[in-house]
């Protein structure tokens, strides 16, 4: 599946934060000095070698950076088709790619001398990954987050409050992930003086989407290494769940001027594309303006944002990375959809025949791969980010069998 | 001239400032929209603001938030709301009308389509409070070729160029945002207001309007001192809340709230 596509990738967005068409800074004027601040401070630090230094000592001591790339010998056999590799950010300190994010971002907090941190959390792993870099720079930490998700991630929750963060329970709109967003920037304006937001993913307006990507990139640049290293060749192709697309970012990134490297993010296909039921932007929406950025939306033909539906919260957002929009625009990544059902089988699959037990959400990653390895022969390499592990969806898959935990 | 500069410059050959009051299209019900505009310009209300429905109002405070969403149970759309205005304006040919709201249902209508059809029904501004001018050349095209007045907001926030910057993109006059936060938020401090206004005033000739933390005749009244206009929605919007129930009670409520901040504004 090589890809012919020549455009050079490596130069976006431009300085207003246009990946193309997408993108950009679409907020309230009363943000866009602080983002303006933010921007000067961050571009400050990536030139700073003292910063690059404490961001690099803290991925090796404290989250456990590289991450190991693992091939799924059982699985792959299984399957019979291309070699399978994971990529394990399910292996990182609490458990998922967020952290990489939140750490450049506290530091990034920190150097600009705020003192009070919010951030906006679906699945709760962006929240305790906030939390927990909160609790170890000794900031205040407010967490927003939609009541219907404290619902299903009551676990996550209580480790937040552990840590030491304010969880406050968004009731507005569809009271999900989108909510608790409009709810932090509600925080940030109002306090903007001393409050960093840190957003976890590769959406909201410039300069988060090319910060969070940086910050995520750590996760391409290990695997392009590994691969090379374990394998003595780049991979066919890259799988990655896109909710928000930080973790598939941040894999695909450094590969985009591999041109024989295909890529595949994969959105969350909830009950099916055909029941509308689903959070399938790239693949199911059309273009439009939410959360600071322009991207692909799930909207109606009025410009409403609609409720997404997907088993794993970490998925269930209406809009999408803008890079990613771009990305698929031009052909050089595509985005396929994995329902409920497909990822589901796919979490028991990686259980049972490598003994790890996957997020949902990289669960959809690993249906796909699966899906697309058997298509392949067995000389190839598909390479899949396992994005975080599964223990915070214990009582969700416990539920689908009848069972309370 | 448009209605906007019109209405100001009328105001001002009588030594007034603007009162703007603003409500969201379709709150509690579409059927008293209209009703409640006439009511509002008769109670004093110098410019109407007409908030269209979003349901995502990353701005907004809690009351206006429930605004949109009491709204949207009635799926009030974008074309909704300029049939309002069409509505009011077969009455009413002199109060200017501003549209106030996000930016994504203009998009899914298309910027041209937009401003074709709401220059027709009588629309005069329109208030996107997430475009900034950056963003804005498309935008900004469509909306004059149709003589709508883009109206801009400023923020405390805002340095010396971004204010020069957004007032020459602005017609009809600016808003200024008067407090850090959403609609409804903390009072404001009249000392930093009436300074950053002075300030403004050196980046243009445009009227200036404040908004934000307005909450009673005392507040409209010492805003009214250093600004061409007072606007005011929360506290009106919190009315209708209140009022849901009892449609018929919410015009002479906020005529009310109207016209005792008029009274407290004319006194100076």
């Amino acid at each position: 599946m090589p890809t012919t596509n020549q455009t050079d990738f490596s130069g976006r967005p431009d300085s207003q934060g246009h990946f193309g068409r997408y993108g950009g800074m679409f907020v309230a004027e009363t943000l866009m000095g602080p983002l303006q601040e933010l921007r000067e401070a961050y571009e400050n630090c990536i030139l700073d070698g003292a910063f690059q230094a404490d961001l690099e000592a803290d991925l090796r001591d404290y989250v456990g950076r590289p991450s190991s790339l693992y091939y799924a010998r059982q699985l792959s056999r299984k399957i019979g088709g291309a070699r399978i590799y994971l990529k394990r950010e399910d292996l990182n300190h609490t458990g998922a790619h967020k952290i990489n994010n939140t750490i450049g971002q506290a530091l990034l907090a920190k150097r600009m001398g705020k003192t009070r941190i919010i951030a906006e959390t679906g699945a709760g792993q962006h929240g305790v990954a906030t939390a927990t870099v909160a609790a170890r720079l000794g900031l205040e930490c407010v967490v927003y987050m939609g009541s219907v998700d404290i619902a299903r991630q009551e676990a996550n929750v209580y480790r937040m409050r552990m840590l030491g963060a304010r969880v406050v329970a968004v009731e507005s709109g569809s009271k999900t992930l989108k909510d608790a967003l409009n709810e932090a920037m509600r925080d940030w304006v109002t306090n903007v003086d001393n409050t960093f937001y840190i957003i976890g993913t590769v959406a909201g307006p410039h300069p988060y989407p090319v910060m969070v990507r940086e910050f995520q990139a750590v996760i391409g640049r290990e695997a392009r290494e590994q691969i090379l290293l374990q394998a003595g060749r780049l991979p066919d192709a890259l799988v990655a769940c896109v909710g928000g697309g930080s973790n598939a970012i941040g894999l695909f990134h450094p590969f985009l001027g591999d041109a024989s490297v295909a890529m595949y993010g994969v959105e969350a296909a909830g009950e099916g594309l055909e029941t509308g039921r689903h959070a399938a932007p790239l693949c199911a929406g059309t273009p439009g303006v939410l959360h600071g950025n322009r991207t692909y939306l799930m909207q109606d033909e009025n410009g409403q944002i609609i409720e997404t539906h997907s088993i794993s919260a970490g998925l269930d957002y209406p809009g999408v990375g803008p890079e990613h929009a771009w990305l698929k625009e031009s052909g050089r990544a595509s985005y396929v959809s994995i329902t409920d059902q497909e990822a589901l089988d796919a979490f028991h699959q990686l259980t049972r025949s490598e003994g790890i037990i996957p997020a949902l959400e990289s669960s959809h990653a690993l249906a796909y791969a699966t899906k697309l390895a058997a298509g392949m022969s067995t000389d190839q390499i598909v390479l899949v980010n396992l994005s975080g592990r599964g223990d915070k969806d214990m009582h969700t898959v416990a539920g689908l069998d009848g069972l309370k935990i | 001239m448009s209605r906007i500069s019109q209405r100001f410059e009328q105001l001002k050959a009588r030594n007034k400032t603007a009162l703007i009051p603003f409500i969201t299209a379709g709150d509690p019900d579409p059927d008293v929209t209209v009703p409640l505009m006439h009511a509002m310009a008769a109670a004093g209300g110098s410019i109407i603001e007409l908030g269209v429905p979003f349901s995502d109002p990353m701005a907004d405070g809690p009351v206006i938030q429930r605004a949109n969403e009491r709204a949207l149970k009635h799926n009030i759309s974008l074309r909704d709301v300029i049939g309002m205005v069409r509505r009011f304006r077969e009455q009413d040919r002199d109060t200017p009308v501003v549209l106030m709201g996000y930016l994504n249902p203009i998009e899914a209508l298309g910027y041209e389509q937009f401003a074709k059809l709401a220059g027709e029904a009588g629309v005069d501004g329109v208030i996107t409070v997430d475009i900034p001018p950056e963003e804005a050349d498309e935008y900004l095209a469509a909306l004059q070729a149709h003589g709508i007045d883009p109206i801009f907001l400023l923020a405390p926030t805002s340095g010396e160029q971004r204010i020069k910057r957004i007032c020459d993109a602005a017609s009809g006059f600016v808003y200024y945002v008067s407090v850090k936060g959403t609609t409804g938020a903390a009072s404001l401090a009249i000392g930093e207001v009436a300074s950053k206004v002075f300030h403004i005033r050196k980046s243009t000739r445009l009227p200036v309007g404040v908004g934000f933390g307005i909450k009673d005749p005392e507040s409209a009244q010492a805003v009214a001192q250093v600004a061409d206009a007072v606007i005011v929605g929360s506290v009106l919007v919190n009315q209708i809340e209140s009022l849901a129930g009892q449609p018929d009670d919410i015009a002479p409520a906020l005529s009310n709230t109207i016209s005792q901040m008029r009274i407290a504004m004319d006194l100076i």
